[in-house]
C-alpha cells in the first residue's frame, strides 16, 4: 500500500466514522419510527410509554383509503361474513367500510400533475437549453439569467395574482392549471441543469450528421437526445420531487378536483395516523 | 472549410449551395435562427405568463384597495396607503423578528453540523458512501408530511422526541410541550428544518471539500504546516465560497418558508412562529385583504432580492480572492 501524506490514518477514519454513523441513525430514527407507526394500530400508535415492540397491522393504511362508518352489532350480523382482508380489518373496529376515501384520489392527482409537469418541463426545457447551448440567440445571457431569476421570487408573492388569473382563465383547481404552474416554477432549474449537459456533447456529431443530409431536427432527436438522455432524467428526477413534494401553491389553488396528497395529511397524526 | 467549421457560420449554407436546389430545400428547412426561437420561445412565454406577468400585477394592486372576495366593488387608487399601513403595524415586527430568529438560528446549525459532517465523511472511513446516502434521505420528503409528522414526535407523553429528551435529562415527558410552549415553539421549528435540511449543506460543503487539489495538502505538508494550520489556511478559504452558496440557498428557501412550520405549528401557539409568508397567506387569503397582502408581497420580495444582491456582491468578493 502506497503512503500518502493526506491519506487520514486509521484512528482518525475510525473516529469519523463513529461520529457519521452516530449521526445517521439520529437522524434516522424519526424517520424510522414514522415508518413503523404506520403499522400500529391506532391504540398502540399514541401508547405510553411509546411501543417499541408492537403487533404490526395493516389498518392505518385500509383507514387512510376508505370510508367508514360505525355499524352496530346488528347491522354486522346483517352483513356477513367479511370477504376481503381489509374488511375483516375494519370490521375488527366494528366499522364497515361504505367507499374509497378521496386518499386515492388525490393520490392519482398526485401522480397526474406531477409527471405531467415534469414532461412538459422536460419538452420545454431540453429544446430551449439545445437552442441556449447550440445557437446564437441575441440576448443569450440575458436570457438566461431571466429565466434563473424566476426562481428567486417566494412563489406566496406572486400567489396572487396567479390565483386571480387562474380564476379568469378557468384553471383553478385544474390539472391543467397545477401543470403549467409547476412546469414554470421548474423550467428555471432545468433549462440550467440541460444546457450543461448538452454543452458537455460533442458538436461534431451533429456536424457529422448535418453532412450525412440529416436535418436540425433530426439531429436534434436522432443524435443529441440519446446522448443527453442520462442528463435528461436526472432533470427529470429533481422536477418531479419538487411537483410532488409542493404544498405552498397546492393548498391555495386546489381544492376539490385537482388536489394532489401534501394538502391532505394535516390532522392525520391526531387520529392515530 | 480548412479554417474552423463552427456551427454557427458555415456548414449548413455552405453545403447547401452545392447540392441541387431541391436538395438544398431539404436540407436547409428551416433555418438556425428560427429553429432557435421556437426552441427558446414556448419557455420564456411560459415564464413571462406565469412568473413576471403576476409580480407587475402584485405590484399594481399593491396600490388599489382591490379586494378579491368583493369583485363589484370599484377599485381605488390608494397610493402608499397600503405601504405605509405596513410598515407602521408592530404585528408585521413580531412576524420579522419570528422569521429572523428561524432564519439565523436554522443556518448557523446547519452550516456548523451540515460542515462537521462533510468534513468528516471526506475522511474517506469505509462504508462512507452509504451513511451519506442515509443521511440525505430527510431531504427528498416532501416539507410538509416532515412539519405533520414532528407534530407527532413533539406530542408530550405519546411523542418519540419529547420521550427522548425525558429519557435522558430525567424530566417528566408530559410537563413540556415543543409546540404548545411559547418559548420552545420557535425552537422546534428549528429543530425540524435543521433534521430535514442539514445534509443540502452537508451535500455541498462535500462538494466543495473534494474539490480542494490534494497537492495542495502535499505542499503544505512539506513545510511542515500542523493540521490545524492546514485547516484553517487550506480547507476553510477553498470550502468558503461553497459554504455561502449553500448559506445562501438555504437562506432563500428558508425566508420563504411555509409548508414545513405551517403543519408543524400553524403559526402558533400565539404568534410565536407566525413567520412572513405564513402571516401573508392569512392577510391574503384568509381576510382577503388583497392589495394589501400585494404590497407585504413586494415588501417581502424587495427585501429578499436587496439581501440576496448584498450577499452575492460578498460572495463574488471571496470567490475572486
Amino acid at each position: 500500500m502506497s503512503f500518502s501524506v493526506t491519506e487520514p490514518n486509521k484512528g482518525t477514519k475510525w473516529f469519523a466514522g463513529v461520529l457519521v454513523v452516530g449521526y445517521a441513525l439520529i437522524t434516522i430514527a424519526p424517520l424510522l419510527w414514522i415508518i413503523a407507526t404506520g403499522f400500529k394500530s391506532p391504540a398502540d400508535s399514541i401508547s405510553y410509554p411509546p411501543k417499541v415492540v408492537f403487533d404490526p397491522t395493516l389498518e392505518g393504511y385500509v383507514n387512510l383509503f376508505t370510508d367508514r362508518t360505525r355499524a352496530t352489532a346488528d347491522m354486522l350480523e346483517a352483513e356477513g361474513e367479511p370477504q376481503t382482508w381489509y374488511e375483516r380489518i375494519v370490521r375488527e373496529q366494528g366499522t364497515v367500510i361504505i367507499g374509497p376515501s378521496r386518499y386515492g384520489e388525490r393520490f392519482l392527482n398526485s401522480i397526474i400533475i406531477g409527471f405531467g409537469s415534469t414532461a412538459l418541463c422536460m419538452v420545454l426545457g431540453t429544446a430551449a437549453a439545445y437552442a441556449f447551448s447550440r445557437f446564437r440567440v441575441p440576448l443569450k445571457d440575458d436570457l438566461l439569467f431571466f429565466i434563473l431569476s424566476t426562481r428567486m421570487m417566494p412563489p406566496i408573492a406572486v400567489a396572487i395574482p396567479i390565483f386571480l388569473m387562474f380564476r379568469n382563465l378557468g384553471l383553478n383547481d385544474t390539472h391543467l392549471g397545477m401543470i403549467l404552474l409547476y412546469t414554470a416554477v421548474n423550467l428555471s432549474l432545468s433549462v440550467w441543469l440541460l444546457k450543461g449537459f448538452i454543452d458537455e456533447i460533442p458538436v461534431e456529431y451533429e456536424e457529422a450528421a448535418l453532412i450525412d443530409g440529416y436535418t436540425r431536427f433530426q439531429a436534434f432527436y436522432k443524435v443529441v437526445l440519446p446522448q443527453a438522455a442520462t442528463g435528461i432524467a436526472s432533470t427529470a428526477i429533481f422536477c418531479l420531487i419538487f411537483a410532488w413534494n409542493e404544498y405552498a401553491f397546492a393548498v391555495l389553488l386546489t381544492s376539490g378536483t385537482a388536489q394532489t396528497a401534501p394538502p391532505l395529511h394535516p390532522d392525520d397524526h391526531r387520529r392515530g395516523r | 472549410m480548412a479554417k474552423g467549421i463552427h456551427m454557427n457560420n458555415i456548414p449548413i449554407e455552405k453545403i447547401a449551395k452545392a447540392t441541387p436546389d431541391t436538395v438544398a430545400q431539404h436540407i436547409r428547412g428551416l433555418s438556425d435562427r428560427s429553429i432557435a426561437w421556437i426552441f427558446v420561445a414556448p419557455t420564456i412565454f411560459l415564464l413571462l405568463a406565469v412568473n413576471i406577468f403576476p409580480l407587475i400585477w402584485t405590484i399594481w394592486l399593491s396600490f388599489t384597495n382591490h379586494r378579491v372576495n368583493r369583485p363589484n366593488r370599484d377599485v381605488e387608487w390608494v397610493g402608499l396607503r397600503n405601504y405605509e399601513r405596513i410598515l407602521s403595524d408592530p404585528d408585521i415586527w413580531n412576524t420579522m423578528q419570528a422569521t429572523a430568529h428561524f432564519l439565523i438560528w436554522t443556518i448557523i446549525l446547519q452550516v456548523l453540523i451540515g460542515f462537521m459532517l462533510a468534513f468528516l465523511i471526506n475522511k474517506k472511513f469505509r462504508g462512507n458512501d452509504l451513511w451519506t446516502t442515509i443521511i440525505v434521505f430527510p431531504m427528498m420528503l416532501s416539507p410538509a408530511v416532515v412539519g405533520n409528522f414532528w407534530t407527532f414526535l413533539y406530542q408530550p407523553q405519546i411523542g418519540l422526541f419529547n420521550y427522548v429528551v425525558a429519557f435522558f435529562t430525567g424530566a417528566d415527558p408530559a410537563s413540556f410541550s415543543m409546540i404548545g410552549d411559547v418559548h420552545l415553539a420557535p425552537w422546534a421549528i428549528v429543530i425540524a428544518d435543521t433534521w430535514m435540511w442539514t445534509p443540502f449543506v452537508m451535500l455541498i460543503c462535500l462538494a466543495g471539500l473534494r474539490s480542494i487539489p490534494n497537492s495542495i495538502y502535499e505542499a503544505a505538508e512539506c513545510d511542515r504546516a500542523s493540521k490545524w494550520r492546514q485547516f484553517w489556511t487550506i480547507t476553510i478559504p477553498m470550502v468558503l465560497p461553497f459554504l455561502m452558496l449553500a448559506v445562501l440557498f438555504r437562506g432563500i428557501e428558508n425566508f420563504k418558508m411555509f409548508d414545513l412550520v405551517v403543519q408543524l405549528t400553524g403559526g402558533g401557539p400565539g404568534n410565536t412562529t407566525t413567520l412572513t409568508s405564513i402571516d401573508l397567506k392569512r392577510e391574503a387569503f384568509e381576510k382577503w385583504r388583497t392589495g394589501y397582502s400585494s404590497a407585504y408581497a413586494v415588501i417581502l420580495f424587495v427585501t429578499v432580492f436587496g439581501l440576496a444582491s448584498i450577499y452575492v456582491k460578498a460572495l463574488n468578493k471571496v470567490k475572486e480572492r
